[in-house]
């Protein structure tokens, strides 16, 4: 590219005047981006809009929709059965999230010391479920925590004196069996970011608070903590938004016989659809959870602003 | 450090990873394990640790319940189309966000953004409505055509693009005389290769994996893609745990192959970002 290619450059519009650089570039800018307009136009804003109108009406997808106000609202707010879904939601969220950022925070920890070899082998074992699809996830982890006796979890628990628990009925044990589900698939990936977080924390500032004395547990509070604290908020952020909708999980656990033990929200809301054809209903459940949802998200970016200026946890 | 302590440290270290790793791994084990046992052995104390002879015939009941080889063709279809198609949309997009100057683009940029907050639930029934009004449903394009864009994959690609190609190159070849789509394609796809790898694995697991629109959308067993297979199988009225576990198996293995050969790329491209942001 020479200078005196570069010097001309305004009157590029070759078709004349109106077509001028700017235009053009305007013209590309607006086709290129286009696609995801016109999709999302179709297959996002206009159901969401659509759900948030058929949240007010009666409908089965087949006859004549009818004006019912609030009245959907109503019926699953006084339903028993949303406010379970609602309960075990948040129950099994936790149950599968809290111990698993722990136990990641603690592997990651760990893999990063520098006496570790074999990083790299470890690092795949522990990204393997995350791989897995779900639904393969389920169905193992389903035969794993079968009522037999002779299931795999219903066996360890033989070992320390524990009769056999009906996993698929106890208002506990679906519980459980769900939570560990989840709790399996992700804890690797969790952990894989905890560690790609350790390692861009500059080894110098260990170093310097070393040679001012500072104990291991000090490091671990003052450097490690702080600096690991985005990576943190992000994985919770993450996890909150999955645990609100978690599906596959129980949907597959539970096969044919939808049990409460283990409804979810967004199984209710499923259920509603695609079972009863109340999409009324199921638009109203759709419209709640999505409330919900974006109530969290609010809470995790004040929370992680609050956490991010104020310095200390 | 004393010797013994720093002895005493590694081993807790190496006897901490290990047990993870082996809980990991684990299921992929029993899970072939299982694959290769008849049907009463799941009812057997202690249960077999150690390969049987069912390997075969496992799968051959698994070919009677559900159309494998279709399914995996389907969800093959499935996830190499949307893969393309986000890997094309997107970098389209993102290349304008990035180097493109047009009114309204930071507007339009983060109105893109907040579409990530949306949960997928939202929209589920009137998508199905549209779907059926369509004609669609049974139709792998039910699945395909919604999937072809993201916003995150615009994102990604406009954050690669803007750190990697300098300002100067693109006037100089628009000085040239190159139009906006020929810059994208000989200057803009030749340099964001690794962009492409990343923003490909996330786009076909993700595609590969999804259950729930699938389900919604495809009923017809001769259109299921594979995960929506597995799940009728374990369905079924009379459980064959052998069975059930040979076709969870054989269609898990697939992945676990290509992840095994790009490990390392795998994980970096399903760790960036989260780190970065």
């Amino acid at each position: 590219m020479t200078l005196e290619k570069k010097r001309p450059s305004p009157p590029l519009g070759v078709k004349g005047r109106w077509w001028t650089e700017k235009r053009k570039n305007a013209f590309s800018g607006y086709l290129f981006i286009l696609p995801f307009f016109l999709l999302f136009a179709v297959f996002g804003l206009f159901p969401i809009l659509f759900s948030f109108q058929l949240a007010f009406f009666k409908w089965d997808g087949l006859n004549e929709k009818v004006f019912v106000g609030w009245e959907n609202f109503q019926l699953i707010l006084n339903d028993a059965l949303f406010w379970k879904s609602l309960y075990n939601t948040f129950l099994i969220g936790i149950m599968g999230t809290l111990p698993q950022l722990i136990v990641a925070l603690v592997l990651a920890s760990a893999l990063n010391s520098r006496m570790v070899r074999y990083r790299h082998l470890f690092r795949v074992a522990y990204f393997l479920p995350f791989v897995t699809s779900i639904v393969a996830v389920s169905v193992i982890f389903s035969i794993i925590f079968s009522s037999n006796p002779a299931g795999l979890a219903n066996v360890l628990l033989s070992w320390v004196g524990i009769s056999p628990i009906h996993w698929d009925t106890s208002e506990w044990g679906v519980k459980i069996a769900i939570s560990v589900m989840v709790f399996w698939r992700w804890v690797g990936y969790n952990t894989i970011i905890y560690l790609a977080g350790l390692q861009s924390i500059p080894r110098e500032l260990y170093e310097a608070a070393k040679i001012d004395g500072a104990s291991v547990l000090q490091q671990w509070r003052h450097i490690t903590l702080p600096m690991l604290k985005p990576v943190v908020i992000f994985t919770v952020f993450l996890s909150t938004i999955g645990s609100l909708q978690l599906f596959t999980e129980p949907l597959v656990f539970m096969g044919r016989n939808l049990r409460e033990e283990g409804m979810t929200v967004v199984l209710y809301l499923y259920r509603d659809a695609f079972n009863q054809f109340a999409f009324g209903t199921a638009s109203a459940t759709a419209v709640v959870l999505f409330i919900i949802i974006a109530a969290f998200s609010v809470l995790n970016v004040l929370l992680a602003n609050r956490i991010g200026k104020g310095g200390g946890l | 450090m004393k010797a013994a302590t720093r002895i005493g440290l590694k081993t807790g270290l190496y006897l901490v990873l290990s047990v993870g790793a082996v809980l990991s791994l684990f299921p992929f084990y029993w899970m072939f394990i299982m694959s290769t046992q008849p049907n009463h052995v799941f009812n057997q104390v202690p249960p077999a640790l150690l390969p049987g002879k069912e390997l075969i015939s496992n799968f051959m009941n698994v070919l009677v319940n559900i159309d494998f080889f279709q399914a995996m063709l389907n969800s093959l279809i499935v996830s190499l189309s949307i893969t393309v198609g986000v890997l094309f949309f997107c970098s389209l997009a993102g290349f304008a966000f990035a180097k493109l100057h047009f009114p309204g683009k930071r507007f339009l940029f983060f109105f893109i953004l907040m579409t990530m907050m949306i949960p997928p639930q939202l929209g589920l029934i009137p998508q199905y409505y549209i779907m059926t009004q369509l004609g669609w449903i049974n139709e792998l394009k039910a699945v395909i055509v919604p999937g072809l864009i993201h916003a995150f994959g615009i994102f990604w690609m406009r954050q690669y693009i803007k750190e990697t190609i300098p300002d100067e190159m693109i006037e100089a070849a628009k000085i040239d005389g190159c139009s906006n789509f020929r810059i994208y394609w000989n200057i803009v796809v030749p340099s964001t290769l690794p962009a492409f790898a990343t923003l490909g694995i996330i786009a076909f697991m993700g595609a590969w994996n999804d259950f729930l629109w699938p389900l919604t959308v495809l009923k017809d067993p001769s259109a299921q893609t594979i995960q929506v297979a597995i799940r009728t199988l374990y369905d079924a009225y009379v459980k064959d745990y052998g069975m059930i576990v040979s076709g969870t198996f054989w269609a898990t293995v697939p992945l676990i192959v290509v992840f095994l050969a790009f490990n390392k790329l795998f994980i970096s491209s399903l760790t960036e970002g989260s780190v970065k942001s």
